[in-house]
């Protein structure tokens, strides 16, 4: 099992789906390699979140399969995905809101963690350990993503920035080799870019590896060792930034409207 | 003074078993946003199996106070497995399905139970052993016994234990973050389906207990006792906002209150014209000016607090 390490983290191949007669991606094949930051854009309706939610489970293929970490997955249920180490946020944030957000990032733990039914109805010495270090592992893991209001105040009092921080913090929490990120800049001024664009290198150090869906260019360009581009469901260019930013199919679909 | 004490002791142990099967009602609501109409039939089903073992263990000539226990602990077993069999048999093949379908399924199911359990301990009235002494106790010239002391700090022991559970333990967290976002919970790592059965497993024993509570209280079991119980602990859910644990609790209570003090005052209140068997009206008057004036219930402005 020595191979593993050296094949990619994350291979697609021959990605397929469809809704009804219209085919949100068709035959999308790409690989991320392990501890690289991946940048995937596209004009709206490209098929990026459509990817997301199929790597991460929420939609089943049509086509084609996917291999993470070394293993085969076609039809997966999201929380088994989750379990083998895909963590995702969403780009209309999706926080439990009413729970503080202590307990978001600490649901977070929930497939790291054992307690069953009977260690919460008895409530016993191994389960309160366990509480107690989950609490402090989703208080390090706030501080690290730089939310210093109260673990106890309720998501939905967070500012948006801080949200979105949260919804990484969450993430993070489950121990994920593949953090997949939904517009994590969708909403942010430019210094609250910045300092997201720091936490996702500083991320990246602690050897996670990054999917990035994002609109912001000087974001994507400026973070991603390498990029894809989706138009209407496929792939039409791969590479470094710089490649892809000369790349006259991607200029022609993405860049060409005259704004960026 | 002494028959308003005397209702309020009456409404107040009654109130504590509606609030267990309202429970029942607002958990399964808070989870999936399914009434569960079967549930007073899980309470029913709890109640005889209690009776049942209670009956074999005393005829083994196991002691009384050994033989309650273990047939509470049977009763509720049996409700759990019920509890999980319903879900996955009737609702989680309807999870996707327009909000009719399960609704109406939940009677269907509530009509089997009933007449299975019909079949199973035919259609008489079972008298609940006397087991303990139940000495009356005089309070300010009110009258309560052992059993009804024994339910409503059991009642409030098991209310109390369940709030500890959904606020202070993993489980309750999946549950609640489950109630808010199944999908956002799925990719945490929860594995919903899971949460989902163990909701109605608790539920499921909270009915037993309370179906215990009520055959002991009243000395009666009997195949259609689900029913009206059922009823009208959904309105205790609703009174308290369906969905909001605390709601349960407090309409549960309120109901049994608003129950035992207008069937005490009744025929003073119509001058003998309604007599006290007019108490379960009390109820579904309750209902409709709920649903009228206040159809998110008395706690239930947030969706907040939805196990």
């Amino acid at each position: 099992m020595n191979n593993i390490a050296a094949l990619p983290l994350l291979q697609l191949s021959s990605i397929g789906k469809q809704f009804g007669g219209l085919s949100a991606l068709s035959d999308v094949s790409l690989h991320i390699r392990r501890g690289e930051i991946y940048g995937l854009i596209g004009p709206n309706g490209a098929g990026k979140t459509t990817l997301f939610n199929v790597i991460t489970g929420l939609y089943q293929a049509n086509a084609g399969e996917f291999q993470f970490n070394g293993h085969s997955y076609k039809a997966c249920k999201p929380h088994v995905l989750a379990q083998a180490g895909i963590a995702r946020t969403f780009q209309n944030i999706r926080l439990f809101a009413n729970l503080t957000a202590l307990e978001n990032v600490m649901i977070g733990r929930h497939l790291r963690t054992r307690a069953g039914v009977f260690g919460a109805l008895l409530h016993n010495l191994a389960t309160r350990n366990e509480e107690r270090a989950i609490a402090k592992r989703a208080g390090e893991l706030l501080h690290y993503v730089g939310i210093e209001k109260p673990g106890q105040t309720l998501a939905k009092h967070l500012s948006y920035g801080e949200q979105r921080r949260l919804e990484i913090a969450r993430a993070l929490a489950t121990d994920p080799l593949l953090l997949a990120l939904d517009e994590p800049a969708a909403g942010m001024n430019a210094t609250e870019t910045e300092s997201l664009k720091a936490l996702l290198q500083m991320i990246r150090a602690s050897g996670i590896t990054v999917l990035l869906i994002e609109h912001d260019v000087k974001l994507i360009m400026g973070l991603c060792d390498r990029v894809a581009v989706l138009d209407y469901g496929k792939k039409i260019a791969e590479g470094i930034p710089e490649e892809v930013r000369l790349n006259p199919g991607v200029i022609a679909a993405y860049l060409g409207g005259g704004d960026e | 003074m002494e028959i308003l004490l005397q209702q309020i002791i009456n409404g107040l142990v009654q109130g504590s078993v509606y609030a267990l099967v309202a429970l029942g009602y607002t958990m399964v609501y808070g989870i999936l946003g399914l009434i569960n109409f079967a549930h007073g039939e899980v309470v029913m089903v709890g109640a005889m199996l209690a009776l049942s073992a209670l009956t074999a263990l005393l005829g083994w000539g196991v002691p009384p106070l050994l033989a309650l226990p273990i047939s509470l602990i049977l009763a509720m077993l049996g409700c759990m497995v019920l509890g999980y069999g319903i879900e996955r048999i009737a609702y989680r093949p309807l999870r996707h399905a327009p909000r009719l379908a399960p609704l109406i399924t939940a009677i269907g199911v509530s009509i089997v139970l009933q007449n299975l359990a019909m079949m199973v301990w035919g259609r008489q009235y079972h008298a609940f052993p006397q087991l303990i002494a139940n000495q009356p106790h005089l309070i300010g010239g009110a009258i309560i016994n052992d059993i009804q002391i024994i339910i409503f700090i059991m009642a409030l022991a098991i209310m109390a234990g369940l709030m500890v559970v959904v606020h202070r333990t993993r489980l309750g967290r999946a549950m609640r973050a489950v109630a808010e976002n199944q999908h956002a919970a799925q990719l945490m790592g929860v594995d919903i389906n899971r949460v989902i059965s163990i909701t109605f497993m608790l539920g499921s024993a909270l009915a037993a207990v309370a179906g215990l509570m009520v055959s002991a209280n009243y000395g009666l079991a009997h195949y259609y006792m689900g029913f009206l119980l059922g009823l009208k602990a959904f309105t205790a859910a609703v009174l308290g906002g369906i969905g909001n644990l605390r709601g349960a609790m407090l309409g549960g209570l309120l109901l049994g209150l608003i129950e035992s003090l207008g069937a005490g005052y009744i025929g003073d209140m119509t001058g003998g014209f309604l007599g006290s068997h007019y108490q379960d009206v009390f109820a579904f008057f309750v209902l409709i000016a709920v649903l009228v004036f206040r159809p998110s219930g008395l706690l239930g402005e947030r969706i907040a607090e939805r196990a």
